[in-house]
């Protein structure tokens, strides 16, 4: 028995995919952590957009060009408040985490020397380590390791060891997307400081899962992508100090980023404008914000405390499958479990599951350091959302077995 | 035994199935009885990219044909490795480069021909006959 505030079947209905049929079995849709479902209440502010008011924003003296911009703006807002962030323009809307980093990791060209050193944990997905990697490239600097131990856990013994003046940029993920490891930010973030050295936090997984203080944390740099929060795809956020956002340099030049031009000079608009060039997704912009205002309504708290049900049920359950092991057992996590049936590839447990209905994610998880790391070539990774439910983790399990019994 | 002959043939066989699992368990028959490859061939130089699961085709010619030997590390991808090999093994590379590959669709694996598929069965297909080209090539 899983005990919630939350009315799950109620919720569910605001789901209208998790009603359809896959592969003539009802959908069990356990892959949020790649990408969430989007309720109605979202898909209405996007029609609406498109059926009222879809227009170009901060340009048009027109009347749908002011209510576009007004709307988008209040996203903006709605972002600000949802991770207490200290002034709107902080708030810069990118098309997704990916381009948050490359943003920043751009932007660090001219301030990193050779020799310098750039911290990366262990644990990180390929957009977080490819970047820095090519910003090491471009000047000399030094990419280090925070290595992690057999549960999925930062040596954190070892990240003090590496932290030193010459550290000047610390990049860690607040949740892996392979593991489900929260990782100590908090400590990360402090620590990096007392160096001088400014800290990038990847959210994108821990978004749905846990409502993070960007003035309490007082990290330098956040990023997320909406579709992770309910949201739509190709939108997202980079939350940076506004003294960072001001030292960075523009990452792109375009439309909306200046202040004036002439062939000889142009200068800048100020933040957010500075970092958001041409015509940005107004529509996801509008719908992020309404996402963020969905998952608040259901809340945070009733959401990690059910979140936590179903992983502590799924775990119970898979492991009582012999032969089965999970990946990633950190005290602190979110509710993913990626885990492997011996002798069996994840590719054909994944290609069995599917048909029965059940979408988990296979493969590497775009973290091959972390498949390096317990020598495998990936897992099956099942991540549960508030609208997954008890039942739902019944027919994976149901469906794990059977993918044995014809794989063995 | 000509290379549609041999697709007829599967086609056949597969049309006896009433449902995936029928069709995915004989699948993974076959890829258990896959003669596997010489482990000297299991290189780097010729795992075929755009797979999730790894997989390693060797191809060589026996006179005028030409004889694949594949391996992968997961059991339905080897599976559908077997089926094409049973269909393109030896062949004559000619007629390796000018076969149509129709008959996946009859089979219903039609969901593996997506270029998106993690398992990259274009892949494999397109690498079957990449070395088909080659040692046409070399014929000539």
């Amino acid at each position: 028995m899983i005990h919630t505030a939350l009315d799950i079947e109620t919720i569910r209905k605001d789901f209208p995919i998790l009603n359809r049929q896959v592969n003539g079995k009802p959908l069990v849709y356990l892959d949020n952590a790649a990408t969430s479902q989007t309720p109605q209440q979202v898909i209405d502010v996007i029609v609406d957009y498109y059926q009222n008011y879809n227009a170009n924003i901060h340009r048009g003296v027109h009347s749908l060009s002011q209510e576009a911009t007004d709307a988008y703006e209040a996203a903006r807002i709605k972002i600000q408040n949802h991770y207490n962030i200290a002034k709107t323009h902080e708030v810069i809307l990118t098309s997704g985490t990916t381009h948050s980093i490359n943003l920043v990791a751009n932007g660090f060209t001219s301030f990193i020397k050779e020799g310098d050193e750039i911290l990366v944990s262990a644990m990180e997905h390929h957009s977080n380590i490819v970047p820095w990697q090519m910003l090491c490239e471009r000047t000399g600097g030094v990419l280090k390791v925070i290595p992690m131990n057999q549960n999925g856990e930062l040596v954190m013994e070892e990240y003090h060891k590496l932290l030193s003046e010459k550290t000047k940029l610390v990049f860690c993920n607040h949740v892996s997307n392979a593991l489900g490891t929260i990782n100590p930010i908090e400590e990360i973030i402090e620590a990096s400081h007392k160096v001088g050295a400014a800290v990038l936090v990847d959210g994108a997984q821990a978004a749905p899962h846990i409502k993070a203080d960007m003035q309490a944390l007082d990290v330098d740099f956040y990023t997320i992508s909406a579709h992770k929060v309910c949201g739509p795809t190709g939108v997202g956020m980079l939350y940076g100090k506004e003294e960072w956002l001001n030292k960075l340099p523009p990452y792109q030049g375009g439309g909306e980023m200046i202040a004036e031009v002439t062939f000889e000079k142009t200068t800048y608009a100020d933040l957010p404008h500075k970092f958001e060039a041409g015509t940005p997704n107004i529509c996801g912009g509008i719908a992020f914000g309404a996402a963020l205002d969905y998952m608040n309504s259901i809340g945070f708290e009733a959401i990690a405390q059910y979140e936590e049900e179903l992983l502590d049920y799924a775990t119970k359950q898979l492991l009582a499958i012999e032969g089965l092991k999970i990946y990633g057992t950190a005290k602190n996590k979110t509710s993913v479990i990626s885990f492997n049936i011996e002798g069996i590839h994840p590719y054909d447990i994944g290609t069995i599951l599917d048909k029965l209905g059940i979408a988990v994610r296979t493969g590497h998880h775009c973290a091959q350091p972390i498949m390096d790391f317990y020598k495998i070539p990936g897992t099956v990774r099942a991540s549960f959302s508030f609208y997954n439910t008890k039942e739902e983790v019944d027919v994976l399990v149901e469906g794990v077995k059977r993918a044995i019994n014809m794989l063995l | 035994m000509t290379i549609e002959k041999i697709q007829e043939e599967i086609v056949d066989e597969f049309s006896m199935f009433d449902d995936w699992m029928q069709r995915y368990e004989y699948m993974i028959e076959l890829g258990k009885s896959l003669p596997l490859i010489d482990e000297q061939y299991k290189t780097d130089d010729n795992i075929i990219k755009g797979c999730q699961s790894k997989v390693w085709v060797h191809a060589e010619l026996d006179n005028d044909k030409l004889v694949f030997t594949a391996d992968s590390d997961a059991i339905i991808t080897k599976g559908i490795i077997a089926i094409l090999i049973r269909v393109f093994s030896n062949q004559k590379p000619q007629d390796i480069i000018d076969a149509n590959t129709d008959f996946i669709d009859e089979i219903g694996l039609k969901e593996h021909l997506s270029p998106t598929r993690a398992n990259g069965l274009v892949s494999m297909v397109k690498q079957l006959k990449l070395y088909a080209i080659a040692y046409q090539t070399q014929l000539n």
